[in-house]
């Protein structure tokens, strides 16, 4: 009997040994982290360290929330997101729905290449494309616009405008990748199901209705669902490169109220326990969309 | 019936004329910054600029390419990349592997892929994983740009499903013949995977060449920022006092906003001139990734 549990320890020691080293790696980088989330409740100063700084409960949490600028940048970091899953939803449904019309396979396939594109440029380099094509005075959109007889507009300095030049920029790096999933499960609806709504004499246009729509539903919905994980992500690599102080108004995020909170002004207790309230109700949204997704899509991440 | 198939044309041509204009507003951006940096400064300066260069001159890349700071930016990511790369990858097929098997065969599975997916889930947040990367010693070097993020969950699980995937009876054919794990993961599993590791190099490639805001926190001297770092702080935010005198003198030469352009230019050319050639890949990792197997 041990001799056999002790054979099948043998034979599985190669794969253990496989792991070892992501292993550590992991405990390392992502397990001493999520342990260190106890600077949330400290008055940590980094020259005492973990042991040493001293427990404060959670007057850091009972700070940050009286700050007047923290419900702002909860409200903002909320609308800009939700804005950008409502527009990142509708766009590439759109696209890919007229995608599929298009009867020749090289045009398609070129259109395809070209809206994925913007998908593998980096939010530095696209920052770079948008504060110059934008700027109101020597910028092409604003060009198009004085053309077209209107006031030029200032996109990336008007707090009124900011939120919105960040869902369709965001829109306009992202719905090529999406497009390509619902084009994916497009191509998986059986052919027998249009050809029997031919039979039944219905029009490419219910057609659409009553075949693609419907067989397309089960991956809209897990996107969506899926989506509903990333709430209080509004997009930092996108605001970072783009904001200023003139749009924190509208325009200032968790995550770049985290940052300068915590390494630019050094109050890392603080910014920890922004991080940790972000961390936890994040958790418990991609718990419930992951249920979500598993109850009415089948779907499951392993 | 003819009515309705005119009808069905002007639809089709309407539609391919609708999207090949979005194609092309997705391009216009990118043109347009092309063809500033291809630009006299003056022309640039004055917004005369549209889709075709001005006075044309390739100055503002001759001025990019000799500067220092630029080239040793592009070289620290050329090593950040190849390092990160091989990293990323070695780890990914070692984890894959051995969570691809069954219960039976590794009855401790569950708890290490529970051990992975927990830390897609939860994180400690920017300021315990700086303090983190500062205590294990490895600030202002590259191994703070590659280690925090040596395991890629996603990409372990995308590779996890793949392997699944693949004949059992290969694997147990091997097994009776007197191979063990190294050997079937060596000579019949990796051989068997080329599409999906090929899917997930370029993602990794991609991934490493773009990323910047590690760089930022993580160095401490701006001679050590890989590319996209270093041009974060050119081109998205300007302080006045760390341009010098030489760079004044040159920069009525050269304006800054064409030279700007051609930095940019410059930093996504590598990802545009692979593109084309593998976007066929990045399709495909892509439905992989979301339609489970």
């Amino acid at each position: 009997m041990t001799s056999t549990s002790r054979s099948k320890r043998l034979r599985e020691l190669p794969l253990h040994i496989m792991l070892l080293p992501g292993v550590l790696l992991t405990i390392v980088f992502s397990y001493i982290p999520i342990a260190g989330v106890v600077i949330a409740f400290q008055k940590f100063v980094p020259a005492k360290g973990i042991f040493e700084s001293k427990w404060i409960g959670l007057d850091n949490f009972a700070y940050v929330f009286n700050l007047p600028s923290f419900t702002n940048v909860l409200w903002n970091t909320v609308f800009i997101s939700v804005m950008k899953i409502i527009a990142g939803l509708i766009v590439p449904i759109i696209v890919a729905l007229l995608l599929n019309e298009v009867v020749g396979k090289y045009f398609k396939r070129t259109i395809q290449t070209i809206i994925y594109f913007p998908y593998f440029l980096s939010w530095v380099i696209l920052g770079g494309i948008l504060i110059d094509i934008l700027s109101p005075s020597s910028g092409i959109v604003n060009d198009v616009i004085k053309w077209l007889g209107f006031e030029p507009v200032f996109f990336l300095g008007d707090e009124k405008w900011f939120p919105f030049t960040l869902v369709i920029s965001d829109t306009w790096k992202e719905f090529g990748y999406s497009t390509i999933v619902y084009l994916a499960a497009l191509t998986a609806i059986d052919q027998h199901l249009y050809e029997a709504a031919i039979v039944d004499g219905a029009n490419r246009w219910k057609q659409t209705w009553h075949v693609t729509l419907p067989g397309m539903m089960p991956i809209v919905m897990l996107m969506t669902v899926l989506s509903l994980g990333s709430v209080l992500n509004a997009g930092f690599d996108q605001v970072f490169n783009l904001y200023s102080p003139m749009v924190y108004s509208t325009g200032d995020i968790i995550d770049t109220f985290v940052y300068r909170l915590g390494l630019l002004q050094a109050q890392y207790g603080v910014a920890t326990a922004v991080g940790l309230f972000k961390s936890v109700i994040a958790f418990g949204l991609i718990v419930l969309s992951n249920f979500l997704a598993n109850r009415y899509a089948g779907y499951r991440i392993f | 019936m003819s009515k309705r198939l005119t009808s069905r044309r002007l639809f089709l041509l309407g539609n391919n004329l609708f999207l090949l204009l979005l194609a092309i507003a997705c391009l216009l951006p990118l043109i347009n910054v092309l063809a500033v940096s291809f630009s006299s400064s003056s022309a640039a300066a004055a917004g005369l600029v549209k889709l075709w260069p001005i006075e044309f001159t390739l100055a503002s890349y001759k001025h990019a390419l000799g500067k220092k700071e630029f080239i040793d930016a592009f070289i620290v990511s050329l090593q950040r990349v190849a390092l990160g790369y091989s990293i990323n990858m070695l780890l990914t097929i070692l984890i894959a592997f051995p969570l691809s098997r069954e219960k039976s065969a590794l009855r401790s599975r569950s708890v290490y892929a529970w051990f992975f997916i927990v830390t897609m889930m939860f994180s400690g947040g920017l300021i315990p994983t700086y303090m983190t990367v500062r205590s294990v010693g490895i600030l202002d070097t590259m191994w703070a740009l590659v280690l925090p993020g040596a395991v890629p969950v996603f990409n372990v699980i995308l590779l996890m499903n793949f392997f699944r995937n693949l004949p059992k009876e290969i694997e147990e054919a091997a097994h009776i013949d007197g191979a063990g794990h190294w050997r079937v993961l060596l000579s019949i599993y990796l051989p068997l995977s080329k599409p999906a590791i090929a899917t997930i190099t370029l993602f990794v490639l991609v991934g490493h060449w773009n990323a910047w805001f590690d760089g930022l926190i993580y160095m401490n001297s701006p001679a050590n920022y890989p590319l996209q770092s270093y041009l974060q702080t050119v081109i998205i935010e300007v302080d006045p006092s760390l341009v010098s005198n030489t760079e004044l003198i040159n920069s009525q030469l050269v304006s800054d906003r064409t030279f700007k352009a051609a930095q940019v230019f410059l930093a996504a050319l590598p990802v545009l001139a692979i593109y084309p050639f593998l976007q066929k890949y990045f399709m495909k990792g892509l439905v992989m990734g979301s339609v489970k197997g």
